[in-house]
């Protein structure tokens, strides 16, 4: 055996080199390592656990939160009127931020300023961060991005857009910069429009990618979106024809409103002067305020079809009956006086030519609780409904506190106030035979709603049959026409109240009409604020933008004509054709 | 006893590589469902633009402007429209 020997030899080795005191030293100092490690992994496994933890799921773990956006608002037929969509924002860091002269140059190329102005810019004080520029444009994003400079980044921003600009401002409103609403259907809607963030806990890799979700995501809830009543093509008519007239009559506002006559909802509001949304920074409080909704006036004439209507329901008088009718009447110290007087009247004369007297006479043939009722019941001194933010209710007092000359006053309009709105959803009574439907901003299906009756269908077509005749030949309303339909309404021209007193060069020009008057789909509301060209009956001044509306309107919605003949030309007699001939169809049998 | 020992060990290796491959796939198919979420959200806030741009070109102040400038179009006078009155359609 050859390994024998060597076996015996380190044997021997060993135990000649091996000395008690040097076993102890190396097992000591192996022991002391080993408590000394068992100690510390003791310590960091199980003393300081925690801290240790944390500090790893702080590298791989993070909460997230889910961004949302604020919902859309849209017109009946889906345009849209405001959309929040994600911008790029420059922003800067100015710890970190260092520019070379070519860099600052480029930066400055990219946003279109001038060096110097980028240098202004810059030289801010702030120690956090600040907004170079919000928001930049998508090429802007993307070449500032390829700069690649410490201290320049971009940040992601929701922002609110209005498309529709001024056209529908009023009724749309806008958002602050915190993305909540401060006017119109954006401040109605704000808890419906607005989204909520929601939140995930995630496990990163070290590449960032999620690997898993640690907790129950709670999700975002994303904004809900509107559907307004609003029909864009007529609210820009709306506003159109309103800014023209102003423009012409050199007014200092005015007001229109269009309703739906069977649904009750609201097709276009416009006022002028207006505001552009998109616009943040000149905010004036006196062109964002909805004046249709907001403001009263005291709606003059345009109240005596209420009278008519309270005095046929209770009999008295009848539509051919007639009624003496001085140039002036006293009641108590007041002389009510006509413009165009004529002896005797008709009641159908008297809301046709708009006399003053013969509305008093009828008026103080009521009791003072007996017109207060039908005002009442038409909605007047009572909010209208629309949950417009603002809304007023206009006023009506008490009749138990009225003297006799305020019940007379009250016949052609004065001493009480109402506003645009609420005098054109009254006027929805004599178009819908009677029955008013509840006002809306948003669209609704016809079954959804209930109308309030107030009155009775005969009274309410024979009133409407009056107001036909202020149209007509004779009436006060003749430049209201529009070709081809039948055409109701009633014009106002009411002195205003100026430091309490009737100012006698100050005029609130107004008329509420309605069409096809054989069965009203539309109801129009105009009124001008003080027109100062010289003309300021209503029915010269207001009377034009119903009918421009009104016309384009029922042209919109396709209505059939209910006269045809003032529109139509035998086809032979048409000259040669230079025009493509427009040709309306009107559904017959269907 | 120790046979079966040893089968069950196998089946516990076999077993062990399956939650191996199973957790990698659901990695695989998380990591693709966040890019995929990712891209939808992308791809709404596209819609957004487009649809602001749509309404931005659709906007009737523009359309009337064009329609009266560029195109030269009027609305009828009203001795240029004819209204037709259709007896029982659809026979």
């Amino acid at each position: 055996m050859s390994y024998q020997p060597r076996n015996a030899r380190s044997h021997q080795l060993l135990r000649l080199n091996l000395a008690p005191w040097r076993m102890a030293t190396v097992g000591g100092l192996l022991l002391g390592g080993l408590v000394l490690v068992a100690g510390r992994a003791f310590y960091l496994q199980g003393l300081n656990t925690d801290y240790l933890q944390g500090k790893g799921d702080a590298v791989a773990n993070r909460n997230l939160s889910l961004p949302t956006h604020r919902g859309q608002v849209a017109d009946r037929h889906g345009q849209l009127l405001a959309i929040s969509t994600p911008v790029e924002s420059l922003w800067a860091r100015p710890a970190e931020l260092k520019l070379n002269s070519e860099q600052h140059a480029h930066l400055a190329k990219v946003l279109g300023m001038s060096p110097p102005e980028l240098t202004k810019k810059l030289a801010h004080k702030t120690r956090g961060e600040f907004a170079i520029r919000r928001p930049v444009t998508p090429e802007q994003a993307a070449r500032i991005a390829a700069m690649g400079t410490p201290g320049l980044y971009l940040r992601r921003e929701f922002r609110r857009y209005y498309p529709a600009g001024e056209v529908a401002a009023h009724v749309v409103g806008f958002t602050n910069v915190d993305d909540l609403g401060q006017e119109g259907v954006e401040r109605a809607y704000q808890d419906w429009l607005a989204g909520r963030e929601g939140e995930r806990r995630i496990m990163r890799d070290r590449r960032g990618n999620t690997i898993r979700d640690l907790a129950p995501i709670k999700t975002a809830q994303m904004g809900g979106n509107l559907a307004l009543a609003l029909d864009l093509k007529i609210q820009y008519l709306a506003h159109r024809e309103l800014a023209a007239a102003i423009k012409q009559h050199k007014a200092k506002g005015g007001s229109v409103v269009v309703l739906d006559a069977k649904t009750g909802e609201i097709l276009a509001l416009a006022n002028q002067p207006n505001f552009n949304p998109n616009n943040r920074r000149n905010y004036k409080p006196e062109p964002m305020r909805n004046r249709a909704v907001i403001d009263t006036f005291e709606p003059g004439s345009t109240i005596k079809p209420f009278v008519a209507a309270a005095v046929l329901e209770r009999g008295l008088f009848h539509p051919d009956s007639v009624i003496d009718t001085p140039e002036t009447w006293r009641v108590g110290t007041k002389l009510v006086r006509d413009v165009h007087p004529h002896p005797r009247m008709t009641v159908t004369e008297i809301i046709q030519k708009s006399s003053n007297v013969g509305a008093v006479k009828m008026a103080m043939s009521l009791t003072p609780q007996q017109y207060w009722d039908v005002l009442h019941r038409s909605g007047f001194g009572e909010l209208p409904g629309s949950g417009f933010p603002g809304e007023s209710a206009g006023r009506l007092r008490d009749a138990g506190s009225w003297k006799p000359v305020e019940h007379a006053t009250m016949a052609y309009g004065y001493g009480l106030s109402v506003s645009l709105l609420q005098l054109t959803r009254a006027y929805m009574a004599f178009a819908n035979d009677g029955e008013v439907m509840p006002l809306s901003f948003l669209r609704r299906e016809p079954q959804e709603v209930a109308g309030e009756r107030v009155f009775s269908p005969s009274v309410a077509r024979e009133v409407r049959a009056m107001m036909e005749a202020v149209t007509q030949e004779g009436g006060t309303g003749q430049r209201t026409r529009v070709p081809g339909y039948r055409v109701a309404g009633k014009t106002g021209t009411a002195h205003k109240l100026v430091n309490g007193r009737y100012a006698p060069d100050r005029y609130l020009s107004s008329f509420i009409g309605m069409a096809p008057a054989s069965n009203p789909r539309l109801i129009i509301g105009v009124a001008i604020d003080e027109p100062s060209d010289g003309v300021y009956y209503g029915g010269s001044v207001a009377g034009p933008v119903f009918a421009q509306v009104m016309a384009a309107s029922l042209r919109q919605l396709a209505l059939p004509p209910d006269a045809p003949e003032t529109a139509t030309r035998v086809t032979q007699d048409a000259p040669a054709v230079t025009a493509p001939t427009v040709v309306a169809r009107v559904g017959g049998g269907m | 006893m120790s046979r079966l020992s040893v089968i069950l060990a196998l089946v516990l290796v076999v077993c062990a590589l399956a939650v191996i491959q199973a957790q990698h796939r659901a990695r695989t198919y998380f990591v693709e469902l966040e890019r995929l979420k990712k891209e939808a959200r992308a791809l709404d806030e596209q819609w957004g633009q487009l649809q602001l741009e749509q309404s931005t070109w659709a906007n009737p102040a523009r359309v009337d402007t064009l329609a009266r400038t560029q195109l030269g179009l009027v609305a009828p006078p009203q001795e240029r429209i004819h209204v037709e009155t259709l007896v029982n359609p659809g026979e």
